[in-house]
């Protein structure tokens, strides 16, 4: 009798690549949901956008490199890209700035290098901030918390300003974007970076309704999205999808950082809470910089790429151009990934430590 | 269980070594993985002895080496135990005949090995009496000596039975002092128990051949390990070495690949293997048990390696279980044996060896040979077969499971991108083909498979530089000689052309004294003769 071949391990365990996305994606729920809560149903439009966007890009450019369709999108990564963009923009920013983006992050950014696997820049990330950088405008239209906006949206109204720029009671996104007072409300990150440009001293900015009178700069609805990301983040790390290293290291550098800053310049640089709790940090930390294609991977490594995340990110909040920096502080240390590889092999067995 | 400490380059302090094993603390080696064990499958039996096939294939190659002479020839009858081969090559150990009977051909049959390519093969027709040549039994080993004893376990064909197949006295007869014997046990392999059960059933053997091999080695100490998922084997083999001094008993964790030697080595003494060399650089030799169990059998007993144990397991057996086998027992024979129900596969496949690190086998005659411990039949659904590798997503969970602290991402790429010197920089050939990270590779990639291909790439492109290297110098060895020759011969050409040169001015020379000599023989003559006309013209005058 003639038996058939194979070459060992002959098993294997049962998680592939397709759970791993899937399950990357279910982490992201909690999150969504209380982003939702607290900004309306938006959101949810946005991430479909980006989803079916991303897919549909993915099956052209498969399909135009000669490659079965089928195998390639079944694998998720498209749809998480688009679930990780979606989650990043302005609930009600217009169609076509998702639609760019999310065919940006998978044409260019992830195909065009080689497809899942090959890519060097984290796509979502990548895609957010050519957006940022190009429709600068669009990007920054953040929504105040619901139960406080002068004209809450409901889920007609959201497909109405996103598909056409106004709801069905005909305001536009910036009319969305008052508050009870008749002033719009900024995002925490918008309100102590225009206050201190202002002048303002780093805790007079804390005054800002955002904050609600918080001096520990946890902003209202942020805070709870914040931790909703660190709870869908902790159910990742325990079901082993990701690595402590990561997300830890890059928490811990972002705290260590605003410490420092905070101490060396208490009026001009945010506290450490202000800066865990506020924009993309928890969210990034779980779920952008844990992205394994684009990160290091030494243990080693994923520890300085992850504290170095949280370094820039706190660095380009106090002092560059724009007020949130996450994405910036990824595609930074994307570039590093080669270098930090190379340099934090681990000892082989037997091996002398070099 | 500590962590382990970066001590590649020390040698265990065998006191602290010994006080610690004795508090039960070891060293845990990095990554690692933990399979499904499926070892109930096959271990609640006694070792079974299925009857005499109707043939035997014998390879005359079971050990890792140099192959033997053969030295029977069709028609010749033989008796269980009778060499088969001979060698004087030290690389080398005979096989022997299996059951007594007839050698019936001697030809190329599929072999047993991940390839299946044919290799020399004695094909021995059974005559069903089983009759012993046993060779003179060696009753009193404690005052042979230690040649004496080697030889006998070189006699009896004793190559590492645990799965590398190195002859048993090569790596016994070592010059340098033996510190500390490691009697491995573990059988970290998911479903195979073949080790389990003759460590339940022989361990009073077992203790033999360690007291073999310590009387050789004069080894001051050993350590017998087992895996603590085999706690009947344990307890069977602690009382058999019970009141021995210098031994002691380690119930090593469960983890794969703990078995694997370098691993063994790091969690019962914290120490590695240094690179490149080998286990007695610490002091230490290592041995399967049913490599001790034939040592014995060889020297007090007399018998020659002719069985071992085999587990036959997986689901598409309806009667799994532990059988002695004869070397040379074709694997159909083996399967009718258990039970083989061919329709519980969707596509027949049998594994030599487990499921970690077993190959494939050709077809059902392959043999049974010395390092065959299991022959694992999975049922359809069991172990699935692999069939489409996506691309890597550079997760790293193939890192956190190296047992050698490779980064098998790194190696992936360089082996795919056929980037030879990388690979190697990054340590390729410390790699042990333990199969932990294609186990756990979300991406289903075949890595080990890419890495011995990548081995193999290197081999051969060292041989093809050894063999360009040895044609270039043939080539200017050829160049100088025949610079040699013309240089010699030019100043043999220049030697003769001076030679001529000089005679030709002796000659020159000679030619003139003798037109000289001539010239003043004729002048002499003329003179002679006018003097003569003279003397007559005044004789006329007068």
């Amino acid at each position: 009798m003639q038996f058939s071949l194979s070459s060992s391990p002959h098993n294997h365990v049962r998680r592939d690549t397709k759970q791993v996305m899937q399950m990357v994606c279910l982490g992201c729920i909690p999150g969504i949901i209380a982003q939702t809560y607290f900004f309306g149903l938006g959101t949810l439009i946005q991430i479909l956008l980006a989803v079916l966007t991303a897919v549909l890009t993915e099956a052209l450019i498969v399909s135009l490199r000669g490659k079965t369709i089928s195998a390639v999108i079944n694998d998720y990564s498209a749809v998480l890209t688009g679930v990780l963009l979606g989650i990043c923009l302005p609930p009600l920013a217009p169609w076509w700035l998702v639609v760019i983006g999310s065919f940006f992050s998978i044409a260019i950014v992830k195909q065009l290098y080689g497809g899942l696997g090959f890519n060097m820049f984290n796509p979502a990330m990548t895609g957010y901030v050519m957006l940022l950088i190009s429709f600068p405008m669009a990007m920054t239209m953040w929504l105040p918390v619901q139960s406080l906006a002068l004209h809450p949206y409901g889920f007609s109204d959201a497909i109405s300003v996103i598909f056409t720029g106004y709801n069905l009671a005909g305001y536009d996104v910036n009319q969305l974007r008052e508050i009870a007072d008749g002033t719009s409300q900024a995002t925490p990150l918008d309100a102590v970076r225009s206050g201190l440009i202002a002048g303002q001293t780093y805790s007079e900015t804390l005054n800002a309704s955002i904050f609600g009178g918080s001096n520990w700069g946890l902003g209202k609805g942020w805070t709870w999205v914040a931790l909703a990301y660190l709870l869908g983040g902790l159910w990742l790390l325990w079901t082993k999808v990701i690595n402590w290293q990561m997300p830890v290291s890059t928490l811990a550098g972002v705290a260590l950082t605003a410490l420092f800053l905070n101490m060396l310049l208490p009026d001009a640089s945010g506290g450490v809470l202000f800066h865990l709790l506020s924009g993309a940090v928890m969210f990034g930390a779980f779920f952008i910089v844990t992205d394994p294609v684009s990160g290091s991977t030494t243990n080693q490594g994923r520890i300085i790429f992850g504290a170095l995340i949280g370094f820039w990110t706190v660095i380009i909040r106090t002092f560059g151009g724009y007020p949130d920096a996450i994405a910036f502080a990824v595609i930074i240390m994307n570039i590093a990934v080669p270098l930090i590889d190379y340099y934090t092999q681990p000892r082989t067995y037997g091996h002398v430590q070099k | 269980m500590g962590v382990s400490a970066p001590n590649s380059h020390l040698v265990p302090d065998w006191d602290s070594v010994f006080a610690q094993l004795n508090k039960g603390q070891m060293t845990d080696f990095p990554g690692g993985v933990h399979p499904p064990q499926a070892k109930a499958l096959s271990n609640t039996t006694p070792i079974a002895t299925p009857n005499l096939p109707d043939v035997l294939y014998i390879p005359i190659k079971q050990h890792s080496g140099v192959v033997g002479t053969i030295s029977v020839s069709i028609g010749d009858q033989v008796k269980k135990g009778q060499a088969l081969t001979f060698s004087s090559h030290p690389f080398s150990v005979p096989v022997h005949a299996s059951t007594s009977g007839t050698i019936t051909d001697i030809m190329e049959h599929p072999s047993a090995h991940a390839s299946g390519l044919p290799e020399t093969t004695i094909v021995l027709t059974p005559d069903g009496k089983d009759t012993w040549d046993l060779l003179p039994v060696i009753e009193d080993y404690k005052t042979a000596s230690a040649m004496v004893l080697l030889e006998r376990i070189s006699d009896a064909g004793i190559s590492g039975l645990g799965g590398a197949g190195f002859p048993t006295y090569i790596k016994t007869n070592t010059q340098k002092s033996v510190e500390c014997i490691i009697i491995n046990g573990i059988e970290c392999e998911p479903y195979i128990s073949s080790d389990d059960r003759i460590m339940r059933e022989h361990a009073l053997q077992i203790k033999q051949g360690i007291d073999i091999l310590c009387h050789i080695t004069q080894a001051k100490r050993v350590i017998v390990a087992v895996e603590d998922n085999k706690p009947e084997a344990y307890k069977a083999l602690a009382e058999a070495c019970g009141d021995d001094e210098r031994m002691l008993m380690a119930s090593v964790p469960t983890k794969y690949p703990a078995g694997g030697e370098k691993q063994l080595i790091q969690v019962l003494t914290g120490c590695e293997v240094p690179n490149g060399g080998l286990p007695i650089d610490l002091g230490i030799l290592m041995y399967n048990v049913g490599t001790c169990f034939a040592i014995a059998d060889a020297v007090l007993y007399g018998k020659a390696l002719t069985q071992r144990v085999v587990t036959l397991t997986g689901q598409a057996l309806t009667k799994p279980q532990n059988v002695w086998a004869l070397l040379g027992t074709p694997i159909a024979h083996l399967l009718e044996h258990a039970g083989y129900k061919p329709d519980q596969q969707k596509r027949q496949k049998v594994i030599m060896g487990g499921p970690m690190m077993g190959f494939t086998v050709l077809n059902d005659t392959v043999p049974v040979v010395k390092i065959t411990n299991c022959l694992l039949v999975p049922a359809q659904d069991e172990l699935p077969d692999i069939d489409d590798e996506k691309p890597c997503i550079r997760c790293g969970v193939c890192a956190d499971a190296c047992p050698a602290g490779l980064l098998p991402q790194q190696l992936y790429w360089y082996s795919k991108a056929k980037e030879l010197d990388k690979a190697q920089d990054y340590h390729i050939h410390d790699c042990i083909e333990c199969g932990a990270c294609a186990y756990v590779c979300p991406s289903e990639i075949p890595l080990v498979q890419y890495y011995r291909q990548t081995k193999a790439a290197i081999r051969q492109e060292a041989d093809d530089k050894a063999k360009s290297d040895k044609a270039k110098e043939r080539f200017e060895a050829r160049q100088a000689r025949l610079l040699a020759d013309k240089k010699a011969r030019e100043e043999k050409h220049r030697k003769a052309a001076e030679a001529r040169k000089a005679a030709m001015e002796n000659k020159g020379n000679d030619a003139k004294d003798k037109i000289a000599a001539a010239l003043a023989r004729a002048k002499a003559k003329r003179a002679a003769a006018a003097k003569a006309a003279q003397d007559n013209q005044q004789d006329d005058a007068n």
